[in-house]
């Protein structure tokens, strides 16, 4: 079992045919079913041609009509990319994936709000992000596949490489993953820690939770405070950014301390109180969940 | 991106946001004439730096003389200028805001944020104007009126009206909280805030201060806004990275890093402090790092004297190991590294990474995990110094 995504999923790529969309559509493809999951890509410029093989439409809802699909992924360059969001959730797809770094927040700002306005269905991952993995079914994003194991703990994080980082570690110790979500690093988000928290606590597939987030905003505290009333499984969790200063942005839009808020020594504190097993070293990730892990 | 208060008002005036008149001067003569051209009997001498605090700082004075104006343009340009936000090295003054002096009657707080909970623009409005706002949200929070902005209506008159309530003015303010609305979303702005927003003597409400930030992911559609950036203000360093595509903060600590992936970056930074170093910068390198890019990263990181060694952190996904064991071995040759160096790879054709690294020739310390690297480097640190202590005696 996993959340979000599985071996059944079909995924139009939203941006196929630019270079990243292209990189990504190949490597996406040779993972796991990636081959049946990568039914259409979209661009209104080239439709009727194909990419490898994969058809592409002009829209996303002609895609859908002709192909059944039922998740996006978005690389569509960052001036573009929240249409391109709306135009997956017009078309009335349950989950849309938006890789796209550097959207502007107004944009993410109005989308967001329509979605809810209009009371959408369609879920949101992203922008930012490394996007959504279900090891050994399929993968839809810009993670490396290689380093993940199909498993039963359940990875959620506002980072890229640091999630690549916390897989590896599980890997290495022999525990797979039932499925890993790159969140994104942008302020103004789609799911965020503690909506995929719920996930893996309903999902009877994932036993634990890796939960990693960074400096900015106060996500980590709401979702930690969920987890304290009410989450059945063992959640261990990480903060990057103990030495960040304020006011500054570390990379990430996201990331910044302001007006004292956001602090990771806050979150930390706060996961601590709500019984998340904290570790202030991101090289004991992988241990500190096997710490916790009963022998099944 | 940061602009000026002068700029900011200038941008305030376009938008119908009321202003004191004001002209932005270079030199002490040019403020001499400033003040001569805005007439009147008071003027107030503003400092124009891009960090907050610069009254408390003596960056900002009243003159009730053209000569006052004179001494005090001629003692704040150029200074050296101090504020909790610029650091204990402080921020050289270049640019000076004389403005006509104003009537206070009343001094008010307005600023404006996207917040992240709710995803819509909040305006905060308090009556404690001219104080750190931080500070009224931590001890009176009540003090602090919040509307959240629905982005499909806008600032509605009603809204509008409550906040005009909330800080005791007149409704007929309502256009102008409007009008710093509809110039926080036109700007693709981060952050908007008048501190203070002041009712006169005569009943006007009047920007008395004006900070802007703008959103850096929206800069490509405001060219006007980009050219406003004043590069004195900005790290040099920083700008040098900038312009490889290299994501660097400098920091106050002796370890470089060098990481792909901004999470990471920061993880890396917390282990090296866990294990009794401190980072000397934030640095990634993105994606696709090429020879040329890790040269010029590790070129930053060196041109910080105060950095005593190297640790390079990286998660080999998309990027391979190899391609980056190659830029590190060429970036250490074309820089001549002299401080230790610890690599930490790890995924993609990591084996062949550690050969190139080991094939060298050169002292590069390996490691096998963020924690492993982080105790080498200290250590290596640590060798070093007593090395240079023993030769000394």
């Amino acid at each position: 079992m996993s959340i979000l995504i599985d071996k059944n999923t079909r995924v139009v790529t939203q941006g196929i045919t630019g270079k990243t969309g292209q990189f990504h559509t190949q490597t996406s493809r040779a993972y796991a079913n990636g081959k049946a999951c990568y039914v259409a890509g979209v661009n209104p410029k080239k439709a009727g041609e194909d990419f490898e093989g994969i058809p592409i439409f002009g829209s996303v809802k002609e895609a859908k009509a002709r192909t059944a699909v039922n998740v996006s992924v978005i690389y569509v360059p960052p001036p573009f990319a929240a249409d391109a969001i709306w135009e997956a959730v017009e078309a009335d797809l349950d989950l849309v994936i938006c890789i796209t770094e550097g959207i502007p927040v107004r944009d993410m700002v109005f989308v967001r709000d329509r979605m809810r306005r209009e009371g959408r269905r369609t879920k949101l991952v992203g922008p930012n992000c490394p996007g959504v993995i279900t090891p050994g079914e399929i993968k839809i994003g810009i993670m490396p596949g290689h380093i993940h194991k199909k498993g039963r703990v359940g990875v959620v994080s506002r980072s890229g490489t640091l999630t690549y980082e916390a897989v590896g570690q599980l890997t290495e110790l022999g525990i797979g993953q039932s499925t890993a979500v790159g969140i994104g690093g942008d302020p103004v988000n789609g799911l965020k820690h503690i909506d995929v928290m719920k996930m893996f606590n309903d999902d009877p597939g994932t036993d634990a939770v890796i939960m990693i987030g960074e400096i900015g905003g106060s996500d980590e505290e709401d979702a930690a405070r969920w987890v304290k009333k009410h989450m059945k499984k063992p959640v261990v969790g990480f903060i990057a950014g103990v030495t960040a200063p304020p006011g500054k942005r570390m990379g990430h839009a996201g990331a910044i301390i302001s007006g004292g808020k956001g602090t990771a020594q806050e979150k930390l504190a706060v996961m601590e109180e709500c019984g998340i097993k904290v570790t202030r070293n991101p090289a004991e990730m992988g241990r500190t969940l096997k710490s916790i892990l009963k022998p099944r | 991106m940061k602009i000026h208060e002068y700029q900011g008002k200038e941008i305030f005036r376009k938008y119908g946001v009321p202003t004191p008149r004001g002209i932005a001067c270079f030199s002490t003569e040019e403020a001499v004439a400033a003040a001569k051209q805005l007439g009147g009997k008071v003027w107030v001498v503003k400092a124009q730096i891009h960090a907050g605090g610069r009254g408390k700082g003596g960056g900002v004075k009243v003159a009730k003389s053209l000569d006052e104006v004179k001494k005090l343009s001629s003692s704040i340009l150029g200074m050296q200028l101090k504020t909790h936000q610029t650091g204990p090295q402080g921020q050289k003054v270049r640019r000076l805001l004389i403005e006509e002096g104003a009537d206070i009657r009343k001094e008010l707080y307005l600023g404006m944020v996207v917040d992240r909970g709710t995803q819509k623009v909040v305006l905060m409005a308090s009556t404690e104007g001219g104080m750190d706002i931080e500070e009224v949200a931590a001890k009176t929070p009540q003090k602090i009126f919040k509307v959240f902005i629905d982005p499909a209506d806008g600032l509605t008159d009603a809204d509008a009206g409550e906040v005009a309530a909330s800080l005791g003015l007149p409704e007929s303010s309502r256009a102008i909280f409007q009008a710093v609305y509809k110039c926080f979303l036109d700007t693709d702005a981060s952050l908007v805030e008048i501190n203070p927003l002041i009712l006169t003597g005569n009943g006007q409400v009047v920007a008395l201060d004006a900070k802007l930030n703008f959103d850096d992911n929206a800069l490509f559609r405001h060219p006007d806004i980009v050219a406003l950036r004043d590069l004195d203000e900005e790290d040099p360093l920083e700008i040098e990275a900038s312009k490889h595509d290299l994501n660097y903060i400098s920091l106050d600590g002796q370890i470089g890093c060098m990481v792909n992936g901004a999470g990471l970056a920061m993880a890396t930074m917390d282990t090296i402090k866990l294990f009794g170093g401190s980072p000397a910068n934030f640095l990634d390198v993105g994606g696709g790092a090429t020879a040329e890019k890790v040269t010029a990263a590790f070129k930053i990181m060196l041109s910080n004297p105060k950095v005593k060694a190297i640790l390079v952190n990286i998660f080999g996904g998309i990027m391979k190991c190899d391609t980056i064991a190659t830029g590190v071995v060429a970036a250490a040759r074309e820089t001549r590294l002299s401080v230790p160096l610890v690599v930490r790879m790890k995924g993609t054709n990591e084996d062949l990474g550690k050969k190139i690294l080991k094939d060298s020739g050169l002292p590069i310390i390996s490691a096998d995990n963020m924690a492993d690297a982080a105790k080498k480097i200290v250590a290596a640190i640590a060798k070093k110094k007593a090395k240079k202590k023993a030769k000394k005696k």
